[in-house]
């Protein structure tokens, strides 16, 4: 009986991102058909692409880049916190990462540590300022966090150009002083044939974070608190959680993982923060954290899919068909994947119901019959 | 997951013996403070532009969508449902604008703004009213999918043009202008003079009336009638009820599903009109990226006015004006401003000291200091800074004031027909 119920709940939760995902394809199906394009046709590009396996680091890279942004995302929504300032809580930890790590020069396990802890000090500083306003002054943090996004562009902006920058060869970017070799974190050659392109040698960090932020909300007297507060406020003041405490060390937590998020590209490919680098990923990271539910093996699905048509797409230009498209089906994956596990919680919600009024029905002793609930 | 989220930091608020009323006469005193203030801080720092008529024209114009969308989201609020989808449906808005203006002419191109604010504010409302789900995942998912929409039909429709791309479209006709008779060249004359307060009031009054684009006119008729629909009619007392006690409107038999989905539909329609004034009237063309989070400082402008509609254009005003000032001589216009910035902190600081509310006036006094060494020191802004000279003013407004704030009781629940 116990292991019937367990296939359905792994039945029902499965069957929320799956729905979406279906309904999404045959979205942009219609979309591209009214657009005069072939959808079968764009479909085995994306898969042709995908089976090459220069696009299969791609999709890995981005996929590591992607898990840590949603696991940072996914902290806060744990706990009814929206960290919409992922996105400048990296970019700034990654642009100060790289100047330190670009001037000094320690021995290479040291050199990568002070770097990772520069990002890790600084992500989680800049998301600090967002739960100091929220636990002093009652600011809500979507708007303060979407806010500091915008600051942190332009005081990256102002730091790169005015004190950090040294010209990058052979172009008219400008970056930081390259890390040197001791701060630089060698590629894995996961993939066979992928001739030069190797995997992110700390896609071990995306390992630990989801292992880390596994064990901390489920292990934890900590995580037990974080989610008992994300569930009902009231009943975890009155079970004698100090919420405004919880509040500043989550987002703490939320952007020190945030500031993790360039780290594998600037320490594997990148070496400098230059203007160039990356953006936008915080932003995805809330899209992967919502598709995966908070769940890390769900949200290291989601990451994969993400990075799948992020590095495929690039092939359907060369088919004539407008890469963009990728966006849109991304999006309605979203929104229908939130759809979708609202209609199988009711559905499963109907369900419980029925079977326990079944149940009650069945077992009510014969004197009373008005027993059962309606 | 609830889209209020935690509501920490906000204590209930204290019954006070004097109840402060916001009349007309309060406004006007306070507009005529704040021109004094910016007057001395123009005379002090010699920016010019803090009140040319240039700069206060082009402050009602950058103040136009961002009130558009912070109306936007005063109805939906008022109605119970959170829209952080509002830049989305703005985003749309600028694509829609575009499109028909391109086609047809700039005021089909302000209506199919809207249309396309409509469409984004109908998924919206699918999903949070019908589906329940939660009212700040919906408004991020309508962001990403408007910005991938957009995006997409661009490069279907506009790359193919002279003058247009795959991010932009080709130059769009734009709207007539109208000023009040009369009033331009004494104006014009008065403000040359640079006196003090006089040249001010003299740079404000002709920015407002002299060569004003007729869809800001619209937009500001667009306010009162929200106001009046609002507050002033039965229709508008049962939509914001369903945002304070769905509840207690259903048990009146209110329809609260229909009224959730009017107001939310609405919220769409002008946050799309205000996306077509930007492509229409600022922009003169769609360019991706043009809504430049404006949505949200909309939504942070109505918030700022406590969710209502005049304080809602109040903060607009003052948040369009950081926006126009960055682009007029931005570096000394926003050094300018920091004076005034440490003035008010110290009248926040004064006013908390006389309240024996010593800590905040310790804060905001360092705060204050901080500005005004600031000041002191440096000559100009660098200009990274000024493109953010609005956000920071919002992040600080709003540091200031979220607490003495009241939202609708039930904005960003779940409400469910029978469910109560």
């Amino acid at each position: 009986m116990a292991a019937r119920f367990e296939l359905r709940r792994i039945g029902l939760a499965l069957a929320a991102p799956l729905l979406a995902v279906a309904f999404a394809a045959l979205l942009t199906s219609i979309v591209l058909l009214i657009a005069g394009d072939s959808p079968s046709g764009a479909l085995t590009t994306l898969v042709d692409a995908a089976k090459r396996p220069r696009i299969q680091v791609q999709i890995l890279n981005l996929a590591t880049l992607y898990y840590l942004s949603a696991i940072a995302v996914a902290i806060g929504f744990r706990m009814n916190l929206f960290n919409i300032g992922v996105d400048g809580q990296y970019r700034l930890a990654a642009l100060l990462a790289a100047e330190v790590g670009g001037v000094i020069s320690l021995p290479a396990p040291l050199h990568v540590t002070v770097i990772l802890l520069t990002a890790i000090a600084v992500g989680a500083a800049w998301a600090g300022i967002a739960g100091l306003l929220k636990v002093t002054r009652g600011v809500s943090e979507v708007i303060s966090t979407i806010m500091l996004n915008t600051i942190a562009t332009a005081l990256g902006a102002w730091l790169l150009t005015e004190h950090f920058s040294v010209p990058v060869a052979g172009s008219n970017n400008i970056g930081t002083k390259p890390i040197a070799a001791s701060g630089q974190v060698p590629g894995i050659s996961l993939i066979p044939d992928a001739h030069k392109s190797k995997v992110f040698g700390l896609i071990f960090l995306a390992v630990i974070a989801g292992v880390g932020y596994s064990v901390l909300l489920n292990r934890t007297r900590f995580g037990f608190d974080l989610r008992a507060t994300g569930r009902s406020e009231t009943a975890a003041v009155a079970s004698g959680v100090n919420v405004k405490r919880m509040v500043l060390i989550t987002m703490l937590l939320s952007g020190a993982v945030a500031g993790l998020v360039g780290m594998p590209q600037l320490l594997g490919a990148s070496y400098s923060y230059s203007l160039d680098f990356p953006t936008g990923i915080g932003f995805t990271g809330i899209a992967i954290a919502l598709l995966g539910r908070n769940n890390p093996i769900g949200i290291a699905l989601g990451a994969l899919l993400w990075g799948f048509l992020d590095a495929s797409s690039v092939a359907l230009d060369l088919e004539g068909i407008s890469k963009e498209i990728v966006v849109i089906m991304q999006g309605t994956i979203v929104l229908s994947v939130v759809i979708a596990y609202e209609l199988v919680r009711r559905y499963g919600i109907a369900q419980e119901q029925r079977r326990v009024s079944r149940d009650l029905s069945a077992g009510a002793p014969a004197g009373e019959p008005e027993g059962a609930p309606a | 997951m609830t889209a209020s989220g935690l509501t920490v930091g906000a204590p209930p608020e204290a019954p006070r013996a004097v109840r402060f009323r916001l009349t007309w006469r309060v406004w006007l005193l306070v507009v005529l403070m704040f021109l004094l203030l910016l007057s001395f801080v123009r005379v002090v720092s010699d920016a010019n532009d803090l009140t040319s008529s240039g700069a206060i024209g082009a402050s009602l114009a950058a103040a136009v969508p961002i009130a558009m969308a912070g109306l936007g989201g005063l109805w939906s609020e008022r109605a119970g449902v959170v829209n952080i989808g509002l830049e989305g449906m703005m985003i749309l808005g600028t694509w829609f604008g575009a499109y028909a203006a391109f086609n047809w002419g700039p005021w089909q191109g302000v209506v199919f703004g809207a249309v396309g604010g409509v469409l984004g504010g109908l998924v919206h409302a699918i999903a949070t009213v019908t589906f329940g789900v939660d009212h700040i995942v919906s408004g991020v998912a309508i962001n990403i999918l408007a910005l991938g929409w957009t995006r997409y039909l661009t490069s279907l429709t506009f790359a193919d043009y002279p003058g247009g791309g795959d991010t932009q479209s080709p130059p769009l006709p734009t709207i007539g202008t109208m000023s009040l008779p009369g009033l331009d060249d004494p104006l014009s004359d008065l403000e040359k003079k640079h006196w003090f307060f006089v040249s001010d009031l003299a740079g404000l009054l002709r920015g407002l009336t002299a060569n004003v684009s007729q869809l800001i006119v619209v937009a500001a008729l667009l306010i009162v009638l929200s106001y009046f629909v609002l507050w002033r009619t039965a229709f508008g007392l049962r939509l914001r009820s369903c945002g304070e006690s769905p509840v207690a409107a259903e048990s009146l038999g209110v329809n609260v599903y229909f009224y959730k989905y009017v107001a939310v539909l609405v919220s769409g329609g002008l946050a799309g009109v205000g996306g077509a004034f930007l492509a229409i009237v600022s922009g003169n063309l769609y360019r991706e990226g043009q809504t430049g989070g404006r949505g949200f400082i909309g939504l942070a402008a109505m918030i700022f006015g406590n969710w209502r509609p005049a304080g809602m254009a109040a903060g607009a005003g003052i948040f369009g004006y950081t926006d126009a000032l960055q682009l007029r001589s931005g570096d000394t216009s926003i050094h300018a401003l920091l004076l005034l910035i440490a003035l008010l902190l110290f009248a926040v600081a004064a006013w908390h000291f006389s309240r024996l509310n010593r800590r905040w006036a310790t804060v905001a006094a360092i705060l204050g200091g901080v500005t005004l060494g600031t000041y002191l020191v440096s000559d100009t802004v660098p200009g990274q800074f000024t493109s953010a000279a609005p956000h920071i003013t919002t992040l600080l407004v709003l540091a200031l004031a979220a607490q003495r704030l009241r939202m609708p009781k039930a904005d960003g629940l779940p409400y469910r027909r029978g469910g109560g």
